[in-house]
């Protein structure tokens, strides 16, 4: 079935795309290698995992439908609230957590979605900002139920699938939040290489155009900006499950700011540039407040700067053109 | 009798400006309809009330008898409405097979299909292969849209708005910006499509519009000043005028 009828031309390069590299399965050993390596740090693991899922999550708005969001921690911190509320109500089976934050962020961002196709990137960044800022002031102020600046406590999560403990090494814990984070992963690859997916991208490199091919252009930013808000509170659920507690932060604009930081450091749409910008920018943070816990913040603004400046589309981008100048190390 | 497209008393006013004044055109099934006019007369506004881009202040437009006034862009494609602009509206990063692909799946409604790779919907590429044959654009199929020389770029545009498989097909100055040898070819393709694609064309270049168009509507100053054969539009008076006066002018 990858033939067509028309003598002398050869659609495989356009099929190609969606087939997995052998980079791809190389660094997917990565999180295998690093769980050996590096297992007195799982709990530092488990969180790269989970900022990485919320960073795949952005990517899916920013980097394919091109809606920029300073306010993407309001999925996120639905998310936790959701899984850390439905555990202290009885409910600690740990996936019907993850499927509880799915269903609430989505409505949440099915929601707000309509606010955000109004206007221009920059009408757009004010209202991701708005709203995460006034969900903020919500959870602040409902002590009662969210424990407000105490954040909420008393959360104790049951073994997942009834078999695997949460233990105090966090190794189950960075196994669980791991594979959430491929199954996802996957589960967005998919959607990226789709007919939807190439839409979204035509969407973002020529809006004017999309309605013109009859593409309802609304109705799939609406979409992905559901999909996106789910990914988000899988996130956040994630969070309140392996740390047992939720913090009013998980709400907070930093977290947002820092969201669309580890995006652009690591180049936007390729998924993978969601990772490697975690991985890049949680690395960096552990080592670089370890050596000046008051100051880190300094040398990571200095390594955004120069990305920026010097490697086009982050991280990532910068690899492709390495991958070009190296013919036989592409692939 | 039906008309592919008609227009009914369509004014479009942008403050106290009357861009479109009053406007009621008739567009034959299977018609080369030829839209001229100076420069600032309307043309691309009226393709814009057509097309449902604009929302007009008042009057009606209609596609095969159907009232579609009120219907947002998209669904006017999905009912045989297609057209191309003045000025390139592509997508640079997409490889021109990648591109047309995408416009062939929207077509076939296969545009929220979110689980399976483009790559495996083989009717879509080859439909959208096919086109490209047709516009002999086969050989740079695998090329990055912003790779190509203008002219090539100008036959995607064309080569989107066929993927749409339009009863109706509006030309924006195609030949806008393509160097004369390039722009007849350009006008071969075009003159090659079947007649069940109705096509309406706006075009200065009026060489060309005598040569492709069976019926021809000049546009001044937002209103319709006359509509005949390109024999009758050749010698009428007030076209002359109207092209004497900008020449004059220019």
């Amino acid at each position: 079935m990858t033939t067509t009828t028309l003598a002398g031309f050869d659609p495989a390069p356009l099929q190609r795309q969606a087939r997995w590299k052998r980079a791809e399965y190389a660094f997917w050993l990565l999180p295998v290698a690093a769980y050996f390596a590096f297992g007195d740090q799982l709990a530092l693991l488990s969180q790269i995992a989970i900022t990485a899922l919320f960073a795949l999550s952005l990517d899916l708005i920013l980097g394919y439908a091109g809606i920029v969001s300073l306010g993407h921690a309001a999925f996120f911190g639905i998310g936790a609230y959701t899984a850390g509320l439905m555990a202290t109500h009885g409910w600690n089976q740990p996936l019907a957590g993850l499927a509880g934050a799915a269903v609430i962020a989505a409505l949440a961002g099915f929601v707000t979605s309509f606010l955000v196709l109004r206007g221009s990137d920059l009408t757009r960044l004010m209202v991701t900002l708005g709203v995460a800022l006034m969900l903020f002031e919500m959870a602040n102020k409902l002590t009662h139920i969210t424990g407000g600046v105490d954040g909420l406590q008393g959360i104790e999560m049951k073994p997942i699938l009834g078999m695997f403990a949460f233990d105090l090494y966090g190794k189950t814990a960075y196994i669980y939040a791991m594979l959430v984070l491929f199954g996802l992963f996957w589960v967005a690859r998919r959607i990226v290489h789709s007919p939807f997916g190439h839409s979204l991208r035509g969407i973002h490199l020529n809006m004017a155009r999309m309605p013109a091919l009859g593409t309802p252009v609304n109705a799939r930013l609406i979409g992905v900006y559901t999909v996106a808000a789910a990914y988000a509170g899988v996130a956040g659920a994630l969070l309140t499950q392996t740390t047992q507690f939720v913090s009013i932060d998980v709400l907070s604009f930093p977290r947002s700011a820092e969201l669309l930081l580890i995006l652009v450091l690591g180049g936007t749409g390729s998924l993978y540039g969601a990772l490697i910008g975690t991985i890049v920018f949680m690395t960096a943070h552990h080592l670089l407040s370890d050596i000046n816990p008051q100051y880190w913040q300094f040398w990571l603004g200095a390594l955004l700067v120069v990305v920026v400046l010097f490697a086009r589309d982050g991280v990532m981008g910068g690899l492709r053109a390495l991958a070009r100048r190296l013919p036989g190390a592409a692939k | 009798m039906s008309y592919a497209l008609e227009t009914r008393n369509l004014v479009k006013r942008f403050g106290g400006f009357v861009a479109t004044n009053d406007v009621t055109l008739k567009v034959e099934a299977g018609a080369r309809h030829a839209l001229i006019g100076p420069n600032g007369a309307g043309k691309t506004t009226l393709i814009n009330l057509l097309t449902g881009f604009l929302e007009p202040s008042s009057g009606t437009v209609l596609l095969k008898g159907e009232d579609v006034t009120r219907l947002p862009q998209h669904q006017r494609v999905k009912r045989g409405l297609a057209r191309t602009f003045q000025i390139n509206r592509l997508f640079a990063k997409m490889t021109v097979l990648e591109s047309v692909t995408l416009a062939v799946c929207e077509r076939r409604g296969l545009g929220a299909r979110w689980w399976n790779p483009v790559g495996s919907h083989v009717e879509a590429i080859d439909e959208a292969a096919q086109l490209l044959a047709q516009l002999r654009l086969l050989d740079v199929a695998h090329h990055e849209t912003r790779s190509l020389a203008y002219g090539k770029q100008r036959l995607i545009e064309i080569a989107l708005a066929l993927a749409a498989k339009p009863s109706m097909l509006l030309l924006d100055e195609p030949a806008a910006g393509v160097p004369t040898g390039e722009s007849r070819e350009l006008f071969e393709t075009i003159a090659q499509l079947p007649r069940d694609v109705t096509i309406l064309l706006i075009e200065h270049d009026m060489d060309l519009v005598f040569r492709f168009a069976d019926r021809i509507s000049v546009l001044v100053n937002g209103g319709l000043v006359v509509e005949d054969t390109p024999e009758a539009i050749a010698k009428d008076k007030r076209v002359k005028e109207v092209y004497l006066g900008e020449a004059l002018d220019g």
